[in-house]
């Protein structure tokens, strides 16, 4: 059987690793928005593990709302992209200053 | 035994293919190792007792949202040269930042609060529990209004998307339905005397 404190760790993981390609891939929105995503999963993993050992299955509603609310933002979110690189013809972060932030 | 060897089979390819996805140079590669971060973590979920989860990850994120991502590598050229550019620049306060979140993480599973003593080892539920059944008994009674809110916010992405794409072209000829339906007779009719 494996302790809960493994799950754990996986997640820990994978969240650390999530924020590691935040700084690494600073140009790239792309791998940006795929690292937000290797966070959110460690977070559903966190979930997951702790609705198994607590026995109670509101955890895994709690997944579902998290998987539904990523799915929406990477849709708008490659959609203002999309709608970007038309007018720009470049993803680079740093041309994205139009609103000088 | 068998359990805990597809623990860490799952577990370490998950990681793997996490430090593949922030690691490979093309962003194409990136998608692919997430794809395989995402089934590995299916797998997790199917130990975990999560079988309809671990499916909806498969089927959600594997077939439609990095299928999304695919579509859009594809179609904006990524200038490769630029985007490495001061790559190891911010690997240092970037890395000290996930190492002491990762190593407070670790410090705060293992401390004992988790661990096997404290957190009973749960049982795996009995051939006869249907997963998807118990999701949908709590999602559909105590958390309703969240499942409503949900799915409006499912809805205002899909219009979202949908209207930040929409691109009017200039050169296309389009039917104007309103002035269509409010023609009279008199607009395109002319009596022409013989």
């Amino acid at each position: 059987m494996i302790p809960l404190s493994s799950f754990l760790i996986v997640g820990a993981a994978l969240f650390s690793i999530g924020i590691i390609g935040l700084f690494l891939n600073r140009k790239n929105v792309i791998t940006i928005l795929m690292c937000i995503e290797l966070m959110l999963l460690a977070v559903n993993i966190n979930f997951a593990a702790f609705s198994h050992f607590l026995g109670d299955i509101g955890g895994q509603i709690f997944v579902f709302f998290v998987l539904t609310v990523a799915a929406a933002e990477v849709a708008v979110g490659l959609a203002i992209l999309v709608a970007y690189y038309r007018q720009r013809r470049s993803i680079i972060i740093e041309d994205i200053n139009t609103l000088q932030g | 035994m068998l359990e805990s060897a597809f623990f860490w089979l799952f577990g370490g390819l998950a990681v793997a293919a996490s430090l593949g996805v922030i690691l490979s140079r093309n962003t194409m590669h990136s998608v692919m190792w997430l794809i395989l971060c995402f089934f590995n973590a299916a797998g997790l979920f199917f130990l975990l007792d999560a079988e309809f989860l671990g499916i909806i990850l498969i089927l959600i994120y594997v077939g439609a949202v990095m299928v999304l991502f695919m579509f859009v590598v594809m179609m904006l050229e990524v200038n490769e040269a630029v985007k490495r550019e001061g790559w190891l620049q911010y690997l240092p306060v970037g890395g000290m930042i996930a190492v002491i979140l990762f190593i407070e993480l670790v410090a705060a599973s293992t401390s004992g609060l988790f661990g096997s003593e404290q957190m009973a080892m749960a049982a795996h539920m009995g051939a006869d529990v249907n997963n998807t059944v118990e999701i949908g008994k709590e999602l559909y009674t105590r958390y309703l209004l969240g499942f409503e809110i949900a799915a409006i916010i499912l809805l205002v992405a899909l219009i979202g998307a949908i209207v930040l794409t929409l691109r009017e072209r200039k050169d296309a000829k389009y039917q104007n339905i309103s002035k269509q339906v409010h023609v009279r007779k008199e607009d395109r009719l002319r009596k022409v005397s013989m």
